[in-house]
Parts: C-alpha cells; structure tokens; sequence
C-alpha cells in the first residue's frame, strides 16, 4: 500500500491532469448532434493512436541486441500509425460527403 | 533546447485534440477539427522522435521506426481508402483493435526490459497490458461480427463465466502488483491470455444491434490504455488524448445507450440476438399484403407528403443515390419528402446521415426520431427502405419483445406504409416485425436498388 501511496504522490500532478481530462472530455462531447456520432467515434478512435508515442519510445530505447523488444517495438509502431493514419483517413473520408450538401 | 521543442510539441499536441474535438461535435466545423488534430498528431510524432531523450539518450534505431511508420501509412491509408462507406463501423472497430495491440505490446516489452519495478509502476503496466489486450480481441471480434464472419453465441452460462473471468483477472492483477514474486515473471503472460480471451468472450454474446455501443465501449477502453502509457512515460500528451477519448468515449456510449432506451449493463450483461426468435413465432399463419411497382409509383406521385425511412439494407444495396433521385422526381411533382433517421440505423450512430450525405441529400430533409414521428400522422405514405427493426412496433406494445421500450420511428401513423425487403428474414437483432402484417402495410418485394430503380423509373412516366 506504502508503495502505492508514494506512486500517487510522486505523480500526484499527472493525476490532476487526469482528473480535468475527464470533464474536459465529458464538456467536449455533450450536445453532440446524433448525426455526428459516427464521425466523432471514429475521430475519438484516431485521437487515441496518440499510443503510438510510447511505441516509438519503446523502439527508440531498446537495446539493438534485444530482438524480443525491437520485434514487439517495430510491430507495435506499425500498429500504431495503422490506427492514427486509417482513422484521420476514414474520419475526413466520411467528413467530406458532409461538406458539400448545401 | 530540445526537452524544450518536445514538450512544447506536446503542448500543441494536446491543445489540437481538445479543440479538433470540440470541433468534431459540430457539422460545419468538424472536418477542420479532424485535420487539425491529424496536424497535432504528427507534430507530436515528429517531435518525439526528434527531441526525445531517456537518460541523456536520444531516439535511436531511426531506421527501423521509419520504416515502420511507412509500413502503417501505406496500409492505413490504402485500407481507409478503399474501405465501402457501409463498412466503415467494421473499419473503425479494426482501427480500434490496433491502437488497444500497441499498447498491449508496449506494456510486454516495458515488463521485459524492467520486470523489477516499484508497485505503481507495475501497476500501470499491468492495467496497459489488460486493457489493450480486451480491447484488440474485443475489437476483433466486433469487426468479424460486423463483416459477418462471426455469428453471436450466447447462453446463460457465458454471463456467470464472464464475470467469473474479470473477477480472476483483477484478482492476478491486484497481487502481481503487490507482492511481485507471488508468480513471478510469467505473470505478464498469464494476465495476457486471460484479458485475450475476456475480450473474445465480453464481445461474443452480444447482439448485432448492441454493436455499436460496443465499438463506442472498446474506443474509449483504448483510450484508457494508452493514458497508461502516459503515465508510464510521464508523457503529457498520451495521458490528455488518452483520457480525453476515455472519458468521451463513456458519454458516447451511455448517449448510444440512451438512443435505445437501454442501460449499459443491460447490454453487457443482458444480451439479446440469438435466444430471442421464438418469442413471435407464433404469428406465422398472418398473411402479408404486397404491392407492385405502378400502384406504388401512383401512391406516392398523387400524395403530399412521403416519408423515407432508411435502413442497412439500402446501404447493403448501395441505393441512397437512388433513393435520392426517387426524392427528385417526386419533389418535381409537388411532393414533400423527407426522411426519418433514426439514430441507430445503419450500424452505428449517424452511419444512415454519413450514406445519404454521400448521395447529396440535402442536409435539412434528414429530420431526426422525434421530429419524424411528430410529422407521421400528417403523411401519406412512409417507404421503408431495408429497415427493420428501428419500425418495430413491438419495442412499444409488447413486453416480451426483447426491444420492448426502444423507441421507434412510428411509421404506423402514415396513411399507407410500403415496406421495400428483399424477403421476410427478419433483421439484424433477429426479431420478428409484426408491422409487416398490418393492416395498412404494403409489401414491395425485391433488391433495394433494382426496386428503387424501377420505381423512380414508373414515377417519371406519371
């Protein structure tokens, strides 16, 4: 438990940020208009590629004798840029059909 | 100099997802808003690899990231590319499922370069590990289930065996972290097989049209994962975009879940699809009424006021352009037509707007449940296209109807109603339509396409 309470304490300010993300994220999306579910969902799913950040850590810091962390680090960063660059694409492909209705 | 430019790339990163979110949430600014945090995206990539640093030492294997990111480019770019606008809720679940395996493999190689960590550390990559993990099976599953490749399985069992299940994977969790050597170093394996298969079992028994708050659900736990992985780093802007899609995923899921009068544990727990047909199979020796093309045609040209009701099945057919020249020519001729969307139609929330707005429907003839079924009772005719259950007066007038309490386009207040399917199979939630048995239904048999076709064909010659 000692050690937990230390963990909380050390990061106690990344805590806060959690904390204010939340609502932020709750005051964000209220007062979406149904029409815009997909959309958002998807461009939500492309926000939290933002993952692949700690991948490019991982692969930049491993050891070049590691193979189990280069392999598992490389496969991670092309996971990763799958889910950034396919949901930017896919968002802005649906976003478009929208743009031209008037 | 260069902790500097990476943190400031962070800032600028995080300011991006909050206001691409906020402009998201509207329809005259939401593409900015995506392209904008696509912008801060890539700064916050660039800036990590360039001005990154552990210990004094920078990014290294250069190379290898490089070629990867172009890997994940090329495929995600040509896979969103080519994806059908109709199988964009299977395309955004695969998205899903990659972003929830990254950040289960970051969590595997962390606890493979330093197994020894204090217990908030462990803790942290644990719950990466099990998060993503439930996620990308979940996700995978969601994916098959959409591309109907994998049918839903469900039995009462599954339910205890679930629960049963997360029990067993919290309780591995909580002691791995506190006493470390209980299992020792396999425990990361142990604890991945375990939320694998959580995720496979979670998604299976769940209905076809729970799907889509599933999907909203598995979004926001990768969300969740990936702030792990800022917590992990101390990397401000994985933990604000990760939270961020967190917590807003939740409020899409629950505003789903609203949008058809179901609580989330009800959809998770409470499964329907499978076990449901027997409920009105009763009514089989009821006889249908069906229609042909030119008294449809004479219907609708002769009425003033008709009403679309897009399903799935007009997007199976690929027809919304079609439908949307029916609209034309029936407007040419002094009709006033609108469409009533319901908000689940189609495979998620707003897929039926994203499909008619490809076919240039203008934006204000898509009027929204509550509006449609005020408007009902002053028109004359209601065409349902390849819709189902979202017309089911079942969800109003039968208890035991497992959507009983959805709420419903409520087409039975038009003076006709003419329902275009191509059989009477019943829908995706696999229940049956006693509306197709009503007294003022019209059954018009045939392909979504082909009958629209023809249809705007007989109109033109009125």
């Amino acid at each position: 438990m000692d050690a937990l309470a230390s963990f909380f304490l050390e990061n106690q300010d990344m805590v806060y940020i959690v904390i204010l993300s939340i609502f932020l994220g709750i005051e964000v999306i209220s007062n979406v208009p149904a029409i815009l579910h997909t959309p958002l969902m998807s461009g939500a799913n492309a926000i939290h590629g933002v993952v692949i950040i700690g991948a490019i850590i991982v692969m930049g810091h491993a050891q070049s004798d590691d193979y189990l962390a280069l392999t598992l680090g490389f496969l991670a960063v092309v996971l990763g840029t799958l889910n950034v660059v396919g949901g930017f694409v896919v968002t802005n492909r649906m976003l478009e059909m929208f743009k031209k209705k008037k | 100099m260069s902790s500097f430019l990476l943190e400031l790339s962070y800032l600028i990163g995080s300011i991006t997802f909050v206001v691409g979110l906020k402009k998201l949430s509207h329809p005259e600014t939401a593409r900015q808003g995506n392209l904008l945090a696509a912008a801060g995206m890539g700064l916050a990539i660039l800036g990590t690899i360039l001005f990154h640093e552990h210990n004094g030492e920078r990014i290294g294997n250069i190379g290898l990231i490089a070629l990867a990111v172009g890997i994940g480019t090329v495929a995600g770019w040509m896979m969103a590319m080519r994806v059908k606008m109709t199988g964009m809720p299977q395309m955004v679940s695969l998205f899903n499922g990659m972003g929830g395996a990254c950040a289960a493999i970051i969590s595997i190689v962390e606890y493979h370069t330093h197994p020894d960590g204090a217990a908030g550390y462990l803790l942290v990559v644990f719950l990466g590990l099990v998060i993503g993990s439930i996620s990308f099976s979940g996700s995978m599953v969601a994916f098959g289930k959409l591309d109907e490749k994998i049918k839903d399985f469900s039995a009462k069992w599954l339910t205890v065996f679930n629960l049963l299940l997360l029990g067993v994977i919290i309780v591995v969790l909580a002691t791995a972290t506190m006493s470390p050597i209980t299992f020792g170093p396999s425990v990361l394996w142990i604890l991945l097989a375990l939320s694998l298969l959580y995720g496979v079992l979670f998604v299976m028994p769940i209905g076809g049209a729970d799907m889509p708050v599933v999907i909203s659900l598995l979004n926001s736990l990768t969300g969740m994962a990936a702030a792990f992985g800022g917590f992990l780093y101390d990397n401000q802007v994985m933990l604000t975009g990760g939270i961020l899609v967190g917590s807003a995923g939740t409020i899409l899921t629950v505003l789903m879940c609203k949008a058809m009068n179901r609580s989330l544990l009800n959809v998770i727990i409470g499964s329907f699809g499978g076990a449901s047909g027997g409920a009105a199979a009763a009514k089989g020796d009821q006889t249908v009424k069906e229609i042909n093309l030119t008294d449809t045609a004479i219907l609708c040209s002769y009425a003033s006021k008709v009403c679309i009701v897009p399903g799935y099945g007009l997007a199976v057919a690929q027809a919304q352009h079609i439908c949307h020249d029916l609209e034309k020519q029936l407007e040419a001729k002094g009709v006033e037509v609108y469409y009533a969307i319901h908000p689940v139609a189609g495979r998620m929330p707003g897929h039926m707007n994203v499909l008619l707005a490809e076919a240039d429907v203008p934006y204000p003839k898509l009027v929204e449940m509550e509006d449609a079924n005020s408007m009902m009772s002053s028109t004359d005719v209601a065409i349902i296209v390849g819709a189902n259950d979202v017309v089911n007066p079942s969800a109003e007038d039968d208890p035991s109807s497992p959507i009983y309490g959805m709420p419903v386009i409520k087409v039975w207040d038009a003076k006709n109603i003419i329902v275009m399917k191509r059989s009477m199979r019943s829908g995706y939630a696999g229940i049956e339509n006693p509306l197709f048995f009503h007294a003022k239904t019209k059954m018009l048999f045939g392909d979504a396409k082909d009958t629209l076709q023809k249809l705007v064909g007989e109109v033109k010659m009125m």
